[in-house]
């Protein structure tokens, strides 16, 4: 585990990446702390641009504070980007072991699914799904999660395919592991680090998602967010460039922060890359 | 033997060194475990000479070779003052373009793995002619077609023309090494560099390869450095022998006075671990009851045709009958391809036969439930060839031994005791436990993979090529161990093998199959010294170093 933070702190993109995201985090946890009123709340005149009236990022269309916005956003963004891949990544790698371990009519049945889902283009998916179910913060997490967990499960089912031919699992199924046991103490093991490079990137994939739903008014109606917010300012963006610029970029040091950290993941979980 | 007494040595027996190393220091970086992989090495390669660099993994005779080559991997440097000279020319100092002219042009190569050296989408006659083009940028195209064809001709490709227009995937692995010498010698080198150029090969090619190098050495007087870790291949080929051990040279000189006086201690426990040196076992162990017995076993594997190709049968056992007594130790011997590793694995249930039976101690263990299977694989363990893919890289060698009991309801603690009272029956400590397989070397891994097995406390092992991944010496002392153990604990073996050397040491009855069929079986005296059958006469005329076998054990 030294080694593996060691290894980690060596590659300065991953710990550029780290850094952006510790302060994101730390941005969402502290948000009732930095901003105590709700984003919602009209603080001063509409337009104000950033840096005057106290207000650092200026405010909007309705006099909100843009940067309590922001704080706030950090908050939805975060929630929905984790939950989203924690729910794709249970469906993705259930689905994936048991058609990579188990193979045969089982395994083709849940594969044909998968593609099932993966023929429909993700996004027109997920609007779809939110369109039907009303927007939430619930609803738009399983739907984005319902469009994520495919990659999920081939990714795993490649994996098992692979895993389960070799020497070391014959051997364990010699000594008399069961089944379940196979799979939970000697192939899956064997197959996370890819699969949690996947998962780290599909947090970057969800809070795109979650963005470009709000963006179109999909969004959950009650919370602030950095889509709602981006969504929102661009008919005035002539007018107040702030309001759109600035949760534009906290989309992107966040989605670009979460890709970084990813990638160096990526290489420290590859053991030929971490010993030279 | 110091650097002043081998250049006496050499310059009065030789008179003309082809290629001359001196003191030769190549530097690893920092991070290694050792500073140097080569460290003073000096040796001489005369025309018309084979000389033979031998040494276990890690001694640094590829080292050697790709320093020559100038391919050192990055990172790793040449120390200022070792020289390489070949044909007087000092390689050490030369530019890249120099050396690209040297290399493939005046000093060939062959390395070991006929099956990643040729690129996978080129027809084979113009990857050969790419070698001769490099070099001779101005011959017209139909002398270049003209040469290969010689070329792919004297490497005795039965139609040259053919194998021109051939992929890769079309020839054997024996014939694609063929075409990597045929690359090696278009361009007319007077020193041939050849890196293990047969260990990946069947016995039988291995001979036809290695008579091949010997009949173009001769006919063009080159000189040969040949890179094996195989005594036996020595004793075939070599006229001068280098023996190498953690980068620095042990002993040099003519091949008889190293392999049948051998000075050091180092090179005797070399010649002496080369496996087939105690006569073959006579006698049959005498015939208990048997514990296993094979009856009409049968196995075809077919790949389901596609769409446009035709679906492929490949035959692993035909009507198979086999009985091992208990106590006895069957040895099952055959090239890749026979079925020999499919029927230790049907025996273990791994993968389920089309027809047979498999009785062990009188029970048919193809119509087990699912719970007498797992005691019927309590009482039956296998051991598998390659020591880094049979134990899981993310489990303690500790746990790896102790899971099995554990499975089959001994309590934690105990298993674990037991463990580590197994790790040190097999010399590596209790200590060890704790450390993850990646912290071994393919030797102690082994000894892992058998602690792992007999945790079980079986009654039948099956060794699935257990040895054939490993140095000689260490397969020696392995091959040793497991024949202790056999006696402590009453086992029965089958030894599944492509070594009909090692199966004669260890076997009270040698199996020799073929395409899924028995051909011969019977004592390993008689299997290998009056063999019946023309495929296993093949085999043992193929025993590298057989006739120097046959010297060393003569009274001096």
């Amino acid at each position: 585990m030294k080694e593996f933070a060691r290894a980690f702190l060596r590659r300065p993109s991953g710990v550029l990446g780290l850094v952006i995201l510790v302060a994101v985090v730390a941005a969402a946890a502290s948000a009732s702390l930095l901003y105590p009123h709700s984003p919602w709340d009209i603080v001063a005149a509409p337009f104000v641009p950033p840096g005057e009236e106290g207000l650092l990022l200026g405010s909007d269309s309705l006099g909100r504070d843009v940067a309590a916005g922001i704080v706030h956003g950090t908050r939805v963004s975060l929630m929905i980007g984790v939950a989203s891949t924690a729910v794709a990544l249970l469906i993705g790698v259930v689905v994936g072991a048991i058609a990579g371990y188990r193979g045969g009519r089982i395994g083709g049945a849940l594969m044909g699914l998968t593609e099932l889902f993966q023929s429909v283009p993700a996004f027109v998916l997920a609007i779809l799904l939110v369109a039907i179910l009303t927007p939430s913060i619930a609803t738009i997490t399983l739907a984005i999660a319902l469009v994520s967990w495919p990659q999920v499960a081939r990714l795993t089912r490649g994996e098992f395919l692979s895993l389960k031919e070799r020497e070391f699992v014959q051997a364990a199924r010699c000594q008399g592991e069961s089944g379940f046991s196979l799979v939970v103490r000697y192939i899956l093991p064997n197959a996370l680090s890819p699969i949690v490079v996947a998962g780290s990137l599909s947090i970057a994939t969800a809070i795109l998602i979650e963005s470009a739903l709000s963006f179109m008014g999909l969004g959950d109606p009650n919370l602030m967010s950095w889509g709602y917010m981006v969504g929102t300012a661009r008919t005035m963006i002539r007018q107040a460039w702030w309001m759109s610029f600035f949760p534009g970029t906290a989309i992107l040091l966040t989605v670009l922060a979460i890709n970084l950290v990813g990638e160096s993941l990526n290489d420290v979980l590859n053991p030929r890359v971490v010993r030279e | 033997m110091n650097e002043a007494q081998a250049m006496d040595m050499t310059s009065d027996a030789i008179p003309r060194p082809l290629l001359q190393v001196r003191d030769l220091h190549i530097a690893l970086p920092a991070s290694g475990d050792r500073r140097f992989a080569v460290e003073g090495l000096s040796l001489d390669v005369p025309e018309n000479e084979i000389v033979c660099l031998v040494g276990e993994s890690g001694s640094g005779k590829s080292m050697t070779a790709h320093a020559i080559l100038g391919l050192l991997p990055h990172r790793v440097r040449i120390e200022a003052d070792s020289s390489i000279r070949c044909e007087g020319v000092e390689l050490t100092q030369l530019s890249d373009a120099h050396q690209r002219e040297w290399r493939g042009g005046r000093i060939g190569m062959v390395f070991q793995e006929p099956m990643s050296a040729l690129n996978p989408l080129q027809r084979v006659g113009r990857q050969v002619a790419e070698a001769l083009i490099l070099h001779e940028p101005a011959l017209p195209s139909s002398a270049v077609k003209a040469r290969v064809i010689e070329a792919l001709a004297s490497v005795g490709l039965p139609d040259p023309a053919q194998a021109c227009r051939a992929f890769p995937f079309q020839l054997s692995g024996g014939q694609r090494q063929r075409v990597m010498i045929a690359m090696a010698l278009i361009n007319k080198p007077r020193l041939l560099l050849a890196d293990e150029p047969t260990t990946a090969l069947d016995v039988t090619t291995q001979k036809q390869i290695l008579e091949l190098i010997k009949r173009l050495q001769a006919e063009r007087r080159m000189g040969v450095m040949f890179i094996t870790h195989d005594i036996g291949v020595v004793a075939d080929i070599a006229d001068r022998v280098v023996v190498l051990r953690h980068g620095k040279l042990v002993e040099a000189g003519s091949r008889d006075e190293v392999l049948l006086n051998p000075q050091q201690a180092y090179t005797r426990s070399l010649v002496e671990a080369m496996p087939g040196r105690q006569a073959a076992r006579g006698k049959p162990a005498s015939q208990g009851q048997a514990i296993l017995a094979v009856e009409g076993l049968r196995k075809t594997f077919r790949s389901s045709g596609g769409l446009f190709s035709k679906a492929r049968e490949v035959v692993a056992a035909e009507n198979l009958n086999i009985e091992v007594a208990r106590g006895q130790t069957l040895a099952v011997v055959g090239e890749s391809g026979s079925g020999k590793s499919t029927l230790g694995r049907m025996i273990m249930r791994l993968i389920e036969p089309d027809g047979g039976r498999i009785l062990f101690e009188g029970r048919d263990a193809l119509s087990l439930r699912k719970d007498e299977l797992a005691r019927y694989r309590k009482d039956v363990q296998i051991v598998f060839q390659d020591p880094f893919a049979s134990l899981n890289p993310r489990q303690k060698v500790g746990m790896a031994i102790a899971r099995g009991p554990i499975v089959h309801g001994v309590p934690h603690r105990e298993a674990m005791d037991q463990a580590c009272a197994l790790l040190e029956r097999v010399g590596l400590g209790a200590k060890v436990a704790n450390r993850y397989p990646h912290e071994f070397s393919g030797g102690q891994r082994q000894r892992i993979s058998i602690a792992r097995a007999l945790a079980l406390k079986p009654r039948l092992l099956i060794a699935d090529e257990a040895v054939s991944a490993l140095d000689v010496s260490i397969q020696a002392q392995i091959l040793q161990m497991l024949g202790e153990l056999k006696q402590e604990l009453g086992l029965t073996m089958i030894f599944i093998t492509h070594d009909l050397r090692v199966a004669g040491e260890i076997a009270d009855e040698v199996i020799v199959m073929s395409r899924g069929r028995i051909v011969e079986r019977g004592t390993p005296q008689a299997v290998l010294v009056s063999p019946q059958d023309a495929y296993t006469r093949q085999l043992v005329d193929s025993i590298a170093g057989a006739s120097f076998l046959g010297r060393l054990s003569q009274p001096a």
